[in-house]
């Protein structure tokens, strides 16, 4: 065999394949689990409890994003990016304000009264189905675009395939990424997020160094519901927008929280990658992997057309095991955090 | 005028009183030593005074003013800064954001401050960048004070500081206090190793059954032969 017949035989369209359906989508799906679980740890770790309409926080900063995108359609064309995406930051602000009030107008009653954490968490269900409600009535339950006009797709020419990925896709890394290096350095430089990282480590001794707590649960929210309508939407920006957006992604939010070990936002991000990897690879055809082998297998050997370790309907099953095995045999997480009781 | 003055005060968890009428004064600048038996309310009169438990009766006067169920973060604006007995650090952060965390109340340049606390505690300063809870029992002793230390306090609570250390580290903390005592700040301490806690106190108070039972000096309640008999018993004789 010469070098060039080599080279063709490699299997370079299978592997642009792989690259595409398995380790852009996970990192896409990953990056959005993220967002969420970065801001679910924050509130578990200040406030010692499980935010479960958090998925909902997420869905409702996407819908702003949508009413902002109606009223200022022409803002996306001056920088030439989409116009959801410009007006993201106002959406975060107004999300992370939302959340400010939710707190002050459930949960912190709640907290002074000092119940016991499943009676705020069981608080976070009613804000839930609340949310929910809301987003139904004023929106419908119909699907719509947040992505105006067509997308633009880039394409990477890598032997006769090409690695696709589209500009909200591109959007969703960058900005995840410097969200997180963002959060890296107000947690580890800034007074205020060396004080969050005080309460979360031992919320007595914060108190008696005179910290004032409050502050660093108005600053949880404030993050936790920004990174929040961030995730949403930029999730909406690359599929559509439907009032169910992020509550079908709730569990694998607290998956990634919690493989990450809770209370620990490195942990969050890393959890929300390892969940959203597996979870892609799990649903990946790799029968396709195996065609190129073709050729060199005998004809009595039939390829399956169909080899994925989950059929992709049952992709919901994956976070839950992820779940259950890091609870078996790991509780604390990857990165050490503390034990939901 | 006192540096404090805590006058009869009454203070329990939920209904039952654990305090019945406390009192205890000392001048700036002084060790006072709070012992007693197992229960007698030593650890709950620091924190009834420091506002974590609300005192129902009697008043407490810091320099002159009243602070009697005043929040902890007032308190330590006011010049007062408590160490817990027990989980008294903050084990992820490192022993230099410990420190920083002390000084949260503070806007300005403490950086003299930090060094004061090296000065100290010499063995903290290589393990600055070391997370608090990776540290030995007595370190993080020391960084529980030095933490409580970057308000400048006038008045230093500490709950046990001792509290399961070896003698050798006892004694090294105890040495510690007695110096951070001579730069200037009162220190009120509850200490089971009796002995040793009133051998550096200049007022000693016994406590029994939430009411003091014996004031004095630390000279004084050493050598009273009641005290040593009911009080001190021979556990801890050098």
């Amino acid at each position: 065999m010469t070098e060039v017949d080599l080279l063709t035989a490699l299997p370079v369209r299978e592997f642009v394949f792989f690259i595409n359906k398995g380790i852009i989508a996970g990192l896409i799906i990953g990056s959005i689990y993220a967002l969420g679980a970065v801001g679910v740890t924050l509130v578990f770790g200040i406030l010692r409890f499980a935010h479960l309409a958090h998925g909902d926080m997420m869905t409702t900063g996407a819908f702003i994003a949508l009413v902002l995108t109606a009223l200022l359609p022409g803002a996306g064309a001056l920088v030439g990016l989409p116009t959801a995406f410009v007006l993201m930051p106002i959406a975060m602000a107004l999300t992370a304000l939302l959340a400010i009030v939710l707190d002050r107008w459930f949960y912190r009653p709640l907290r002074q009264a000092n119940v016991r954490p499943v009676t705020i968490v069981m608080a976070s269900v009613g804000v839930m189905l609340m949310m929910q409600g809301l987003i139904r009535l004023v929106f419908g339950t119909g699907t719509r675009p947040l992505y105006v006009g067509a997308k633009d797709i880039y394409r990477l020419p890598v032997g006769d395939g090409f690695i696709v990925v589209t500009e909200p896709q591109v959007l969703l890394f960058v900005f995840t990424a410097l969200c997180i290096v963002a959060l890296h350095f107000f947690l580890t430089r800034a007074r205020l997020g060396k004080a969050m990282r005080a309460v979360s480590d031992n919320a007595d001794l914060a108190r008696v160094s005179g910290i004032p707590t409050e502050h660093v649960v108005r600053a949880t929210w404030i993050i936790g519901g920004a990174l929040a309508a961030a995730g949403g939407t930029l999730l909406a920006l690359d599929v559509t927008l439907k009032p169910d957006l992020s509550f079908n992604i709730l569990l694998p939010i607290f998956a990634a929280a919690i493989v990450g070990g809770i209370g620990q936002p490195y942990g969050a991000v890393a959890g929300g990658l390892v969940v959203g990897f597996t979870e892609t690879l799990a649903v990946f055809n790799w029968a396709i992997l195996l065609r190129p082998l073709k050729p060199f297998l005998p004809d009595w050997v039939e390829l399956p057309t169909q080899l994925a370790l989950v059929p992709t309907e049952y992709k919901i099953v994956i976070p839950f095991f992820i779940l259950v095995a890091v609870l078996i045999w790991r509780p604390t997480g990857i990165f050490r955090g503390s034990v939901i009781k | 005028m006192a540096l404090l003055e805590i006058s009869g005060i009454h203070a329990g968890y939920g209904g039952a009183n654990i305090l019945n009428g406390v009192s205890i004064a000392i001048e700036a600048e002084e060790i006072g030593v709070i012992v007693g038996p197992n229960g007698a309310g030593k650890s709950t009169t620091l924190k009834a005074l420091f506002g974590l438990l609300s005192i129902s009766k009697g008043n407490v006067t810091f320099e002159g003013r009243d602070v009697t169920n005043t929040p902890p973060e007032s308190l330590v604006k006011q010049g007062l800064s408590f160490v817990p007995q027990e989980y008294n650090v903050f084990p992820t952060m490192s022993v230099h954001e410990n420190l920083e965390m002390g000084a949260y109340v503070r806007r300005d340049d403490f950086r003299h401050l930090v060094d004061q606390v090296y000065g100290f505690f010499p063995p903290l300063k290589d393990k600055r960048r070391q997370p608090a809870g990776e540290l030995s029992g007595g370190q993080r002793q020391m960084v529980a004070i030095g933490r409580a230390l970057m308000t400048e306090p006038r008045l230093l609570l500490l709950d046990e500081p001792t509290a399961g250390l070896s003698p050798l580290f006892t004694g090294e903390i105890f040495e510690r206090i007695v110096a951070i005592n001579a730069a200037g700040t009162g220190i009120l301490m509850v200490e089971q190793n009796a002995r040793q806690a009133l051998a550096i106190a200049h007022k000693g108070f016994v406590l029994a059954g939430g009411q003091n039972r014996f004031t004095g000096t630390g000279q004084e309640l050493l050598d009273d032969p009641e005290v040593a008999k009911s009080f001190l018993g021979g556990e801890d004789q050098p």
